[in-house]
């Protein structure tokens, strides 16, 4: 149990740190909610999962599960509304975005 | 390698990896350039703590660890809601 423990926690911070790596990349903040929105949970979740795996115990590993749950839950909710606020207030598109397709009704 | 190594070892490198991608995050933050990147930042950071909070609880033993991480998951996605309201009625920038 260990051994997996490890493993999924050695991804999760990996993913974790490639979510960071998008987030200081991107050129405009849509992009950048991509990459903080999937990675990133999904980094935490794993890490949340080695824990589970660590812990040899039922009642913690429950316990991480649900904040697993609640993570991956949550993390489009807040995801869409913070971009939906975005374009709301106009911010500004990459100067290499291809398609807008708000562009007629912001 | 023992199983007590190999979790020392992850542990390890977990809190190298997630303390760089906070860096990271916080260069965002700086850096902004609008109020949307930055609240970006705030909550990418809220969740690598989520994910360091985990690392600490397998590094240490402490799985209690494991409830604060749960809290702050849940204050993340209430604070990302209230900004992004505020960001709505603040209107244009």
């Amino acid at each position: 149990m260990s051994y997996i423990a490890a493993v999924l926690l050695v991804i999760g911070a990996l993913f974790s740190a490639l979510a960071a790596l998008g987030i200081l990349r991107f050129p405009d903040v849509y992009t950048r909610l991509h990459a903080a929105a999937k990675a990133g949970p999904l980094g935490a979740g794993l890490i949340l999962l080695a824990v589970a795996f660590a812990s040899n115990d039922w009642a913690i590993a429950i316990r991480a599960v649900v904040g697993l749950v609640f993570l991956i839950v949550t993390a489009p909710v807040s995801a869409h509304l913070l971009a939906r606020a975005a374009l709301k207030i106009g911010s500004p598109l990459a100067s290499s975005t291809s398609i807008d397709e708000y562009e007629n009704n912001r | 390698m023992s199983s007590a190594q190999a979790l020392d070892i992850a542990t390890t490198i977990g809190f190298a990896l997630l303390g760089a991608a906070m860096l990271m995050a916080v260069i965002r933050i700086i850096r902004g350039p609008t109020l949307a990147d930055r609240i970006l930042g705030l909550d990418a950071l809220s969740v690598l703590g989520v994910g360091i909070i985990g690392v600490f609880a397998v590094r240490t033993g402490l799985y209690l660890y494991v409830d604060v991480a749960v809290s702050l998951a849940l204050v993340a996605f209430l604070s990302t809601a209230a900004f992004a309201r505020y960001l709505l009625s603040r209107g244009h920038q």
